[in-house]
């Protein structure tokens, strides 16, 4: 009986995300083809000759009408071909293959980053309400989301790397080291798979600054719904029948409160991850990353349009995929909605 | 003397039946006092504003002008915050970029404001297919992280402030289309509605008089939430060189200058990246406050 | 030092406010109470008038944006404003004991029943949790539960007539000196009312626990209790035996809660009380009834009246009985 209704859930909320992921796939094709830039003109450059720009769109097949166009890349898009990319030749798909382990590998470590410090910074500030711990914490985690994170990582570039070389600069690994043999793609992964030890070690000494970064900027609404929903949780008569027990106050929040404050803060982590990719495009800019973030934000730089629509949808997609697991992580957690 | 005394009526019936409201805000008045963030914040915004309106009379040099000269000069008496590599003089460059700053803010908030209104307040309103149409539309919007599908609008227009800001709005306006919404559906059940339905109000009268003045205040709270995200989002585009190009002075366009001069002339990024951490965490204390302000959980 | 009144509780001129956006909700105006070991006091009057308050300021759990701005609770001779949140949590559940209005939502939504109450009986053994369950079921049984299928259900599976007899088999595991019970029934169905007051009799008379019993109904006072005292707007106005507060009521307020109480086969008419409840934030001056007090005098606008002894082991706070003579 549970397991039916929990699996209709996922049935449907599946079905609603195909449909989305087609207009997805509408928008991202109306921003390439209907907004007018010429990908052509920037492909071959401004001065090349017109009939060669001609015989070049029409071999990309530009110059078909939109309908067909857009019915042929659905086609295609059924297939796992998201067309080739004008500027590496590789099929994008490839190339997201290629750079997606890296921004997944940097988001991860970043997300465990902003839960554990946002959540850290919201159990403190809501059990030490309207105190000096409540306001330093609150500050500390805004100016996290204040501060620009292209910024952010040229300042802590220029401290740990350049002034006190403390932390190795850009890029995923150090030339000298020998990279773990490509299995998930991600460095961290792969090298304990692997057992290279020297490449762990240098993969993780190159991660810590784009990874804090970005979970320091993402740590603040995890701080922020941790306080608000602890503070719920502290008013309701349960924990009041907790203290009447005489459970000292570490008890109480940790024990009687925390579980249940943790429901909402599950749904915002979700939010969390679609600032993550955000973030990960420009951090990933800053820190020479070579991650799909990266990857778009070159295609874009010089409209090389498949990939744009590639790497966009992909990114997308994740994005939904995201938010979706975390409906469904919420849906099994809360004994309430059980039955 | 009759309409005298009726317009006394109906000026204490207009008053009585605003009283929640106005004894709302007076709490709202009092919470804002309560909280010091959004005290601090509020003054920070203000600063910012004053600079953007009142900044060029307290500008030392001219922001575009070059004076190879003194290219890349370290902070200093003469040049608060130093010169960049064409010479100029970094903190008028910094005063002048509020200018644009408070532009991106002001127009983006009007037209994506403006256009989430308009589409929550029909499909709220008007309900059935037409509402579920908008409201998978903002599905689909919202199946992207903002500053990407913001990226692909400004590549895809072509660089410039005026893209800039059209890209931004496009992303933004789900946000408010839903609130609007929610909105419009709980005014459409009004009893009162019914009753000047039956009277014989038609439903642009409805909607104009009745639907919007009701959205237009959590449309409003939220648009001060989300202006320190428009412009670290602007920030962003003008950083990766999709927003707002040079010689213009927006800030992340600046940081992305100095980039290459980082490591020998760290001022040139600096001071354009602390301007907008200072005015976007003026943005966020101010809404902090105001979210806990709204927060049915906080307020009491 | 002071001597004591009661050997259990002595609550002597409590003042409790509440900060809100308004002002200040003076919700304890100088309260005075005190029982013995083993005796059954029951707290009457109407939603408002700090009943709530005061047992939960016994229990020293008030807290922001309330705040105890004077007087203080003793319990056994001990001030509990000077003890430390150590000795106070030690006391909790320990000693004083408490079950709530709203039983369900009493109970933690995400730990299971027979944990919650093992909590209780491991911190006041001071033992492991996991040794604390074959105690769990002797109390469950005790309240007429099935232990061994409840101890495995969250508290949305259980009525909320089952949901009290949980806390009170939680509350009285620890043996308590004394449980008090804030409107233990009046979220429950009436028949389910009978039942747990029931229960809780039995259960009491067997441990000989002193009980506090919060109410505003009168009926249910004036059956378990042995005492009550009659509170209105933040202050005790009227402390007596049971007997003597139906029998010879004589604070004009008490008088007036009576009368608006239907008796079967009495058929007297039914007369509320004029007026409304003070607002707390600007309270009247003096005596808090006077505006409503068919009996209002000169000095009950100025003079806010002590709770004194009129007659043996009957306490007023009025100035129509002012210096024990009328």
């Amino acid at each position: 009986m549970i397991i039916l209704r929990f699996g209709a859930y996922i049935v449907r909320r599946l079905s609603l995300m195909l449909l989305v992921m087609f207009g997805v796939t509408v928008i991202v094709f109306f921003i390439v083809h209907v907004i007018p830039a010429d990908p052509v003109g920037a492909l071959l450059g401004g001065n090349a000759p017109p009939d060669l720009v001609d015989q070049m769109r029409h071999q990309l097949g530009y110059d078909r009408p939109l309908v067909d166009q857009f019915g042929n890349y659905i086609l295609n898009l059924l297939h796992g071909n998201l067309g080739t990319s004008l500027k590496s030749n590789r099929p994008v798909i490839e190339d997201i293959a290629e750079y997606f382990p890296a921004t997944l590998e940097l988001s991860i470590v970043a997300i465990i980053i902003a839960v554990v410090l946002g959540m850290m910074l919201g159990i403190l500030s809501a059990v030490y309400r309207n105190s000096w711990i409540d306001h330093f914490s609150r500050v500390f985690s805004i100016l996290g989301v204040s501060m620009p994170v292209f910024w952010t990582g040229l300042i802590l570039l220029l401290i740990f790397y350049y002034i006190l070389g403390w932390l190795p600069g850009t890029g995923q690994l150090n030339l000298f080291v020998t990279p773990p043999y490509r299995i998930t793609g991600m460095i961290l992964l792969d090298s304990i798979l692997e057992g290279n030890w020297a490449a762990l070690w240098d993969g993780f000494r190159h991660i810590i600054l784009p990874a804090t970064v970005l979970g320091y900027s993402a740590a603040a609404s995890i701080a922020r719904i941790t306080r608000a929903s602890m503070l719920d949780v502290l008013k309701q008569d349960y924990i009041r029948t907790a203290k009447a027990k005489g459970l000292s106050k570490r008890i109480v929040v940790y024990r009687h409160a925390l579980k249940n404050a943790l429901i909402p803060v599950i749904t915002v982590i979700g939010l969390v991850f679609g600032g993550l990719l955000e973030g990960a495009v420009l951090t990933e800019t800053v820190f020479g990353w070579p991650g799909l973030g990266r990857y778009v934000v070159n295609a874009l730089l010089v409209l090389d349009y498949p990939a744009i629509m590639g790497g966009t949808l992909f990114i997308a997609l994740i994005y939904s995929l995201a938010n979706l697991g975390v409906d469904l992580v919420y849906a099994a957690l809360d004994p309430r909605m059980r039955i | 003397m009759q309409s005298v005394a009726n317009e006394k009526v109906r000026l204490k019936t207009f008053w009585d039946r605003r009283k929640p409201m106005i004894e709302d805000w007076k709490h709202t008045f009092y919470l804002w006092r309560r909280t010091k963030l959004a005290m601090i914040g509020t003054v920070i915004v203000l600063v910012f504003i004053g600079v953007a309106i009142f900044g060029p009379l307290f500008m030392p040099y001219d922001p575009f002008a070059q004076d190879m000269a003194h290219r890349l000069q370290g902070p200093s008496w003469d040049h608060w915050f130093g010169t960049d590599q064409f010479g100029r003089d970094i903190f008028s460059r910094i005063i002048d970029g509020a200018k644009i700053e408070v532009w991106i803010i002001l127009l983006v908030s009007t037209i994506s404001g403006g256009i989430g209104m308009f589409l929550g307040v029909i499909s709220g309103y008007f309900g059935k297919f037409i509402d579920d149409a908008l409201m998978r539309l903002t599905d689909m919007f919202l199946a992207f992280p903002s500053l990407v599908l913001a990226m692909a609008f400004a590549a895809a227009l072509g660089p410039s402030l005026t893209n800039t800001i059209i890209a931004i709005s496009i992303v933004g306006w789900t946000t408010f289309a839903r609130l609007a919404r929610a909105e419009a559906m709980k005014v459409k059940t009004q009893p009162y509605i019914e009753s000047i339905k039956a009277l014989g109000a038609g439903n642009g009268r409805i909607i104009f008089l009745h639907v919007v003045p009701m959205c237009l205040s959590p449309v409003l709270v939220q648009l001060t939430l989300r202006m320190g995200t428009i412009i670290l989002t602007a920030a962003g585009l003008g950083f990766l060189g999709l927003g707002v190009r040079p010689p213009l002075p927006e800030w992340g366009a600046m940081v992305s200058d100095g980039r290459s001069y980082l490591m020998d002339q760290w001022w040139i990024s600096t001071f354009p990246g602390i301007a907008i951490a200072i005015v976007v965490l003026g943005f966020n204390f101010l809404g902090d406050g105001v979210r806990d302000m709204m927060d049915p959980r906080l307020r009491r | 030092m002071e001597k004591m009144r009661g050997d259990l509780i002595d609550v002597k001129g409590l003042r409790v406010v509440f900060h809100t956006y308004r002002g200040m909700i003076k919700a304890l105006n100088g309260v005075e109470l005190w029982m013995n070991h083993g005796e059954r006091l029951g707290v009457i009057g109407e939603t408002g008038c700090g009943k709530s308050v005061t047992a939960l300021s016994i229990m020293n759990l008030i807290e922001q944006p309330g705040e105890i701005v004077g007087g203080d609770v003793f319990f056994e001779g001990k001030s509990m404003q000077k003890m430390d949140e150590n000795k106070l949590n030690a006391m909790r559940g320990s000693e004083v004991s408490m079950i709530f209005q709203e039983p369900v939502s009493a109970l933690n939504p995400v730990m299971k029943v027979g944990f919650q109450i093992a909590e209780s009986v491991a911190k006041t053994k001071k033992i492991k949790i996991k040794k604390a369950y074959p105690e769990v079921e002797k109390m469950l049984e005790l309240v007429g539960l099935d232990s061994k299928r409840i101890m495995e259900m969250y508290p949305h599976e259980l009525s909320g007539g089952m949901a009290q007899r949980i806390m009170i088999a939680m509350a009285l595991s620890s043996s308590p000196k004394l449980l008090i019970a804030d409107e233990p029934t009046s979220a429950l169905d009436v028949t389910i009312q009978a039942q747990v007051l029931k229960l809780l009799d039995e259960i009491v008379k067997k441990f000989g626990n002193a009980v506090i019993l919060i109410t505003h109904d009168m009926g249910v006072a004036a059956e378990f209790c042995d005492k009550i005292a009659v509170m209105y707007a933040g202050n005790v106005i009227e402390y007596a035996k049971t007997v003597d507060i139906f029998e010879t009521p004589m604070h004009p307020y008490t008088q007036g809660l009576l009368r608006a109480i239907p008796r079967i086969g009495i058929s007297k008419k039914l007369i509320g009380i004029p007026g409304n409840v003070p607002d707390l934030l600007n309270p009247p001056n003096g005596c808090r009834f006077h505006p409503r007090c068919p009996h209002v005098m000169d000095i009950c606008k100025k003079e806010i009246p002590k709770l004194e002894e009129v007659e043996p082991d009957h306490h007023v706070a009025c100035h129509l009985f002012g210096g024990g003579k009328k």
